[in-house]
């Protein structure tokens, strides 16, 4: 007999059938499981089999679900499976199976964030979110100055400045460097090698050499590090999207009299395009990755900074609020870069419904 | 010489080798053509015969190795018409284009203004009847949808000679059929001079006033047939004794020419 999952007609049990037992299944198990007071010593074991029930029974649910209601279904398991996770999570700590110093509850992490968004640090003159709520006391009293200057103490803005900063200061040239390889095939023999070479190197390790160049104070040691990262790969994507230019659109666009700047403003650039915002989207990413780094190790500011320094004062849920914060950071950083390409490239607009949003390794 | 016998375009021992890391291919071998003004001549050859080769290096896309061509521009031409533009076997529409400034592209390139050249775009849209898609991008149109804007891109530019390539080559059998017909009733407007490369000799006899066949690899001239069929023409033409006789004349040339292709292929 031929083992099949489809659901054949007289096929041994109908699908409701196995999701009451699988429903079963999960109360006896998680009763058992707490009875016997087996959570403690095997929570990861609990964890899967759990796991895999619940995964059965939506599986076996989908099959009652409408055509035209899958996405909805799909949509619900997205957003569902997460809210799940914090459940359990929350549980296992109240439980006592986690450790709630290193593993804090969502519920005390979330208000940790809170504390964190509200908080003024006095000691060093900052807070989360620059305390947007008394910007129209601080423009009542000293005017410009004192929104700027609520400004200048949020973590969150300073980071987002070191970022957009280095991430303009990089892609810019980036993007110069590139379409010129791209086009040129001189310029591309001449400094493929040494571009391959800088490639490789993990752009924190300039860091110390950038601190040697433009003094270890300040910002711009910072800002050119995220420059330098986000320099080789922006240019690498533009030289990639130049070089795989169909050249049936290059010869057309002549044919049809196109020149030079011509030819690049109507034909080459809008063709690289997709590919070099892939790479600008990689860029940002890494910008992220680096400027956390940087403010881990010399910054007394900024979203890196402060999640350092709450593990320096062993407050771990504000440690895990940091990292939420920068969390949200890389979230709107990205999906903005994506809004601004539907703008750009409005042809891609309705065939790219769907996007992945790139998250780099790091 | 009189106006309407004037020549248009006239290549002469057209010769070109392409080199390849196991020697040189010669694509064209001596192929010569003369095309008088509003004729519309259609080049018929075993694939890889080199007609696309042909008509690239009539283009200026691709330098021939050696002989020479040229198009005459007409005497009573306003300065700056193109001399010739291509619509090409994959269309070659830029997707980043509507189909609005596509068609309008090369008038674009020739600096016209923004208001008149797309008046002349508008109109070729209508014509080629996508008024209706104006303002979408190619990935929104099927391939004969792409095909209409690229032969409107074409037209709308206006140039000395059209220089088609296969057009409807990546079309399914009955878009072709229906675009053949399009063609016919667009160029019939104009009649403006074309030379139409195809591998269809039924195409060829439908849409020609002559049919130039080449030999197999290296490409040169094997036959000329004059087409007599009167125009305006239209698809019922296909459905003649006249016609189905003419292309049998032409395949009988054709066929020794396919079989060495073949033969070549399978050595």
């Amino acid at each position: 007999m031929s083992k099949s999952f489809s659901r054949k007609p007289g096929s041994a049990r109908p699908a409701w059938l196995n999701i009451v037992l699988a429903v079963l299944g999960l109360a006896v198990f998680n009763g058992a499981f707490s009875l016997l007071g087996l959570w403690k010593s095997n929570w990861i074991l609990a964890i899967s089999v759990n796991f895999v029930l619940i995964v059965l029974v939506l599986e076996w649910l989908s099959s009652y679900i409408p055509v035209r209601r899958l996405s909805a279904y799909e949509r619900i398991l997205a957003f569902g499976f997460p809210v799940i996770m914090l459940a359990a999570w929350e549980l296992l700590v109240r439980g006592g199976v986690l450790n709630p110093t290193w593993f804090p509850p969502p519920s005390r992490v979330m208000k940790a964030l809170w504390e964190l968004a509200t908080e003024y640090d006095r000691f060093n003159k900052t807070s989360l979110l620059g305390r947007p709520w008394l910007i129209p006391q601080m423009y009542s009293q000293q005017g410009w100055a004192g929104v700027k200057a609520l400004f200048g103490e949020s973590h969150l803005w300073v980071t987002l400045m070191r970022i957009f900063s280095g991430f303009v200061a990089g892609s810019i040239p980036g993007l110069i460097v590139g379409v010129a390889m791209g086009y040129s095939r001189t310029i591309r023999c001449m400094l493929d090698p040494v571009i391959s070479a800088l490639y490789v190197i993990p752009k924190i390790t300039i860091l110390p050499l950038m601190m040697l160049i433009f003094t270890p104070f300040g910002e711009t040691y910072k800002i050119v590090t995220v420059a330098i990262s986000a320099f080789f790969v922006v240019l690498i994507n533009a030289m990639a999207g130049v070089r795989e230019i169909e050249p049936i659109y290059i010869e057309a666009a002549r044919n049809y009299g196109a020149t030079g700047v011509q030819l690049f403003r109507h034909v080459v650039l809008p063709a690289a395009v997709p590919m070099i915002f892939a790479g600008l989207r990689l860029a940002l990413g890494t910008a992220l990755i680096v400027i956390v780094a940087i403010e881990f190790v010399r910054a007394k500011s900024g979203v890196g900074y402060i999640t350092w320094y709450y593990w320096e004062v062993l407050n771990p849920p504000k440690m895990y609020a940091g990292l939420i914060v920068i969390m949200i950071l890389g979230i709107v950083l990205t999906y903005g870069l994506m809004a601004f390409e539907g703008v750009v490239m409005p042809w891609r607009r309705r065939r790219e419904q769907r996007q992945v949003l790139d998250v780099p390794e790091g | 010489m009189t106006i309407a016998n004037a020549k248009k375009i006239v290549a002469e021992g057209l010769t070109k080798i392409f080199p390849s890391p196991r020697g040189q291919v010669v694509a064209l071998k001596g192929f010569s053509l003369e095309v008088e003004d509003g004729e519309f001549v259609c080049i018929v050859g075993p694939s890889g015969c080199g007609k696309s080769t042909f008509l690239r290096i009539l283009a200026g896309l691709e330098p021939p190795t050696c002989g020479r061509c040229s198009i005459f521009p007409s005497p009573d031409s306003p300065p700056g018409k193109p001399l010739n533009n291509v619509v090409f076997q994959e269309y070659a529409i830029f997707p980043w284009k509507t189909v609005r400034d596509n068609v309008a592209f090369g008038l674009q390139m020739r600096g016209v203004s923004k208001k008149e050249r797309l008046e002349i775009a508008s109109e070729w849209i209508r014509r080629v009847g996508l008024t209706d898609f104006a303002d979408c991008y190619p990935h929104e149109l099927s391939g004969g949808m792409k095909q209409r804007v690229s032969i409107a891109r074409a037209f709308a530019n206006d140039p000395e000679v059209l220089l088609m390539d296969e057009p409807l080559a990546a079309l399914d059998a009955q878009t072709r059929a229906v675009m053949q017909g399009e063609l016919l009733r667009i160029w019939e407007s104009d009649r403006k001079t074309v030379v139409y490369i195809t591998h269809s000799i039924e195409e060829a006899v439908l849409l020609g006033d002559r049919v130039v066949l080449m030999t197999a690899r290296p490409g040169t001239n094997k036959a000329s047939f004059r087409v007599p069929f009167s125009r305006p023409r239209d698809l019922r033409l296909t459905g003649t004794a006249e016609f189905a006789q003419l292309n049998y004349r032409i395949w009988e040339a054709l066929q020794t020419e396919v079989l060495k292709t073949m033969e070549a292929r399978l050595a």
